[in-house]
């Protein structure tokens, strides 16, 4: 009943996308929703289309075929900087922190979107720029405050360790305030008490922050303890999509995953 | 021991995010300028004015412009000389057309000239990068010079080809042409600097530094959480141009007094202030000062010792002083590959806990 309140409608909803490049097909006629509040898993072997999937909901690719629907909207093809400004964040595989900059300007970079002040009040900075970057400071130290980070907050990204890089990455895209965070493989190469933190740190933001997160990640026990709902890729095509119950005992995913003998 | 942060607490965010956060830069740098406007400028002499200061201000206004693009934003640029012709060719123009108008905003306005043109001459960033690009700006540089060669109108027909400053007041002191009084033109340049180098301070520090650093440092990331990489790319060209634009309208207007687009505003000039930025320190205000101090006032330092105190022949002391600098530049590179100021911001880590070894 705690899952009824928390869960509302469709916040985006992918229909019908193909997505090829040249004569690879990267996805095939893939349909599913995302509903507003919950936790949704995109899961699947290696090369079944994941990172590609995130990579359409944030304009990064244009699919041949097919619409994505967010809030009740049709989308039209847009850039990347477009869709993040309606509201959708993401992390990536392989960390793409700013390496140059420190936690924090990392993080204030992530609410550049919220930003306003123009260039020439910037320049002056005395007024509006200063108490904007002022507001916008306070908001981040929350978030620095979430996740545990203050000791951090000056250090170059560059200089962290693996782990701390990832938390700094989920730190950003959660600066932007997103209805929509999108976690490629938040969990890859960390230790278990590493997963763990982040475990709890994906619940509390979508519990906390009322944030609709879908996450790709490799680790089974993972996946089925956090989220709502599951799509299953393989080869670009949808397996099997629904509760973590349901979707442990598809009988295609089972195959998929554990392997089938093709000799009959 | 003496120099540290211990103590100095910060209990609201504006502390902790102004330019200087430690005390005893704020009081170095205010002392500094204290020292800059108030008692130079009683001392000032015509050889100072004319080898040391002044083209010290003019090229560090170039290393600036040149390191909000480089070094903030990435994007490597050898069009700065072709950038500076702008920003001359439109003082002179401005000053010709119109004589009432003061010198102060002729420089702003051949700024924001140099800026548009920038603009213009930025699109191209938006497909190529690195290696690519400069090759990019090359060409502008020398379709610049050319133009301002070859059409007439730029240098209002005179027979040399030449460009000369007329002699142009701000509060009834002669700023450019050749009875300015060397305090005045020294004061003038310290004046446009010292705003703008703030200025340069709170774009680089606030969101759009933000949004330049952060396309320099992973643009397709960038892009993703929400940048707009021809917006972040073509402001930062504009801002640069505006700053190169205005060293240009200085060196010509105030320190040059003529010039003719070739010699003054060549190629070697866009690589001048490209190793200023490179051996300052990329991404860094203070760095493009000591780049500019390096390239500008070692050579002078050099000539002073080698013909003044030793008496040594000027050809060969010239020669020795490309060597000696092209040496330096090379050993400054191996030791700290991020300039100068990357070496005196390791200093400062030294000096915080000095004399205790940790």
């Amino acid at each position: 009943m705690d899952q009824d309140n928390r869960i509302g409608d469709t916040l985006l909803e992918v229909k019908n996308i193909s997505l090829s490049f040249g004569g690879v097909k990267a996805l095939t006629d893939i349909s599913f929703d995302i509903k507003e509040g919950e936790i949704r898993a995109i899961i699947g072997p290696n090369g079944a289309g994941k990172s590609s999937m995130l990579n359409v909901i944030n304009g990064f690719y244009h699919p041949q075929e097919g619409e994505v629907w967010f809030r009740g909207k049709k989308r039209e093809a847009m850039k990347p900087y477009q869709v993040a400004r309606q509201g959708v964040a993401r992390t990536f595989q392989n960390i793409a922190l700013f390496k140059g900059m420190s936690t924090l300007d990392n993080l204030m970079t992530g609410c550049i979107t919220h930003m306003k002040t123009n260039i020439f009040l910037q320049a002056i900075w005395k007024g509006p720029a200063e108490r904007e970057e002022l507001e916008f400071r306070e908001r981040v130290e929350h978030i620095i405050d979430f996740l545990g980070i203050q000791a951090i907050r000056k250090t170059p990204v560059g200089r962290l360790p693996y782990g701390m890089q990832k938390r700094v990455e989920l730190g950003r895209a959660l600066a932007a305030q997103p209805k929509l965070l999108l976690l490629d493989e938040p969990m890859a190469g960390m230790n278990l008490e590493e997963k763990e933190d982040m475990s709890r740190f994906i619940l509390d933001v979508n519990d906390v922050f009322g944030t609709t997160i879908t996450l790709i990640e490799h680790d089974i026990g993972v996946v089925m303890d956090l989220s709502d709902r599951i799509v299953v890729l393989d080869y670009g095509c949808k397996l099997a999509d629904g509760t973590p119950d349901v979707v442990r005992n598809d009988q295609a995913v089972i195959d998929a995953y554990l392997g089938v003998s093709h000799d009959d | 021991m003496f120099y540290r942060e211990s103590g100095d607490f910060k209990t609201n965010y504006a502390d902790d995010q102004q330019s200087f956060p430690i005390k005893l830069d704020r009081y170095a740098v205010w002392i500094l300028l204290a020292f800059a406007f108030f008692v130079v400028p009683f001392f000032i002499n015509d050889y100072w004015e004319k080898s040391v200061l002044v083209p010290f201000l003019v090229w560090s206004m170039a290393a600036l412009g040149l390191n909000i693009l480089t070094g903030y934003c990435g994007q490597v640029s050898l069009g700065t000389g072709g950038f500076m012709a702008v920003g001359a060719y439109s003082c002179y123009k401005l000053m010709v057309a119109f004589p009432g108008l003061n010198i102060f905003f002729v420089v702003i306005l051949a700024g924001l000239i140099t800026a548009v043109v920038g603009i213009a001459f930025g699109l191209p960033s938006l497909r190529i990068k690195g290696f690519y690009l400069a090759v990019a700006t090359l060409a502008s540089q020398f379709f610049l010079i050319w133009m301002f060669n070859k059409i007439p109108w730029f240098y209002n027909y005179s027979s040399s080809g030449m460009i000369t400053a007329p002699e142009r007041t701000m509060f009834g002191i002669a700023i450019s042409g050749p009875s300015a009084p060397s305090w005045a033109t020294y004061l003038f340049c310290l004046t446009l600097v010292t705003i703008f180098a703030f200025m340069a301070r709170n774009l680089t520090r606030g969101r759009i530094g933000r949004a330049w650093k952060s396309i320099h440092d992973m643009d397709i990331a960038a892009e993703i959480i929400g940048i707009p990489p021809l917006q972040a790319k073509l402001s930062a060209f504009a801002v640069s141009s505006f700053y190169i634009g205005m060293s240009g309208a200085m060196l010509f207007g105030v320190y040059l007094g003529s010039a003719e687009p070739g010699e003054a505003f060549g190629i070697d000039k866009s690589f001048l202030v490209l190793f200023m930025v490179i051996i300052g320190g990329l991404g860094s205000i203070l760095g493009s000062f000591l780049g500019a101090a390096f390239l500008i006032l070692v050579p002078v330092l050099m000539k002073n010792i080698m013909v003044g105190a030793f008496g040594w022949p000027a050809d060969l002391a010239a020669h020795l002083e490309l060597l000696f600098i092209g040496a330096l530049i090379m050993f400054f590179l191996v030791v700290e590959p991020h300039g100068l100021a990357q070496l005196w911001r390791m200093t400062k880590e030294k000096l915080r806990l000095w004399p205790f070894p940790h």
